[in-house]
């Protein structure tokens, strides 16, 4: 049962996504976790100044409810099942990362550089965490998903428009780790 | 409406997300630049999975536990909003290395800067609505 503790496999762990979808499609649902996000703005009363918005968020409250599950499922995950966990990613993208700036690389599950205590009173980490937050989600909205409800629901049913933002998933990715980071990090 | 049934599903999903480290930045990072197959292997395989679940669920038609049918609405026709949307979500998702099922999963985790992205990510779907109808579709 140790294996647990490590990092869990791509081949168990891409499964159990998929096992995700299914139980939520027997439950009469779908697997779409940005929906949310959308769900969030119009509890805060977004819907009484945009049609967007107007809606019975009532009829979305089961998808709060997985979210709700996915903060616990973090806890769980972190508190339970997990023993200072850090990725085993490869020396190379280690020593890339110390180079730019990110001496974490390699000793932490986040960089403490972006996601430590001290983010809260840096000025520069605020706003790459809350507009790289901003990009998330209204790149989320204007392709109708994210990579639950694209790259997952939608590839799994072989839908053409899911397969356009997944790739405009990896082109925004690229262009960001590649062209925009040397600017942003160094 | 079974709000446990919901919450397990969800406890589930969080944990596979925070052991299988899709929601570590570090496994983005590494993803975006090749070094690794262990992204690309979570989402083939769960591609793989799914496309084979959905199909028998459409050949046998299977029921959900409501009792009618289970069935898949197609996504709406279009181009430019996914690969636009796509792009501008890619962006995001590299730099704070979170879509949104790991940003909660990183918040239950305790990772509380996470919290900075959640209200940027809520902000951005705000603004999202409210420009829509001058962006193309």
């Amino acid at each position: 049962m140790n294996w647990i503790y490590n990092t869990w496999p791509w081949y168990v762990s891409g499964p159990l996504i998929a096992a995700t979808m299914a139980a939520l499609l027997f439950s009469g649902k779908n697997f779409g976790i940005s929906s949310n996000l959308r769900t969030m703005c119009t509890v805060l009363g977004a819907g009484k100044s945009c049609d967007f918005f107007n809606f019975d968020w009532r009829s979305q409250r089961w998808n709060l409810f997985v979210v709700t599950g996915a903060i616990i499922g973090g806890f769980i995950a972190m508190h339970f099942l997990s023993n200072n966990p850090v990725p085993n990613i490869s020396p190379t993208v280690i020593a890339q990362l110390k180079q730019q700036g990110f001496k974490s690389a390699g000793s932490s599950y986040l960089p403490a550089e972006l996601f430590g205590n001290g983010a809260f009173s840096s000025v520069k980490t605020i706003a790459l965490l809350l507009g790289g937050g901003f990009l998330v989600g209204f790149g989320a909205r204007y392709a109708g998903g994210c990579t639950s409800g694209h790259a997952i629901s939608g590839l799994s049913n072989l839908q053409l428009p899911s397969l356009i933002a997944v790739i405009g998933f990896f082109i925004g990715g690229l262009i960001m780790i590649h062209l925009l980071f040397p600017l942003l990090f160094h | 409406m079974k709000k446990i049934l919901f919450l397990l599903i969800g406890t589930f999903f969080g944990i596979v997300m925070f052991k299988s480290e899709a929601a570590s930045w570090f496994r983005i990072y590494e993803m975006f630049h090749f070094k690794s197959f262990h992204m690309y292997g979570i989402i083939s395989s769960a591609i793989a999975t799914g496309v084979v679940i959905v199909q028998i669920i459409k050949r046998l038609e299977l029921k959900h536990i409501e009792g009618s049918s289970i069935t898949f609405v197609p996504k709406d026709k279009g181009f430019i909003r996914y690969l636009l949307g796509g792009i501008v979500f890619g962006l995001g998702w590299a730099l704070v290395g979170a879509c949104p099922g790991p940003m909660f999963t990183l918040l239950g985790a305790g990772f509380f800067p996470i919290l900075i992205v959640i209200a940027g990510a809520i902000g951005g779907t705000w603004a999202y609505g409210l420009i829509k109808a001058k962006l193309p579709h």
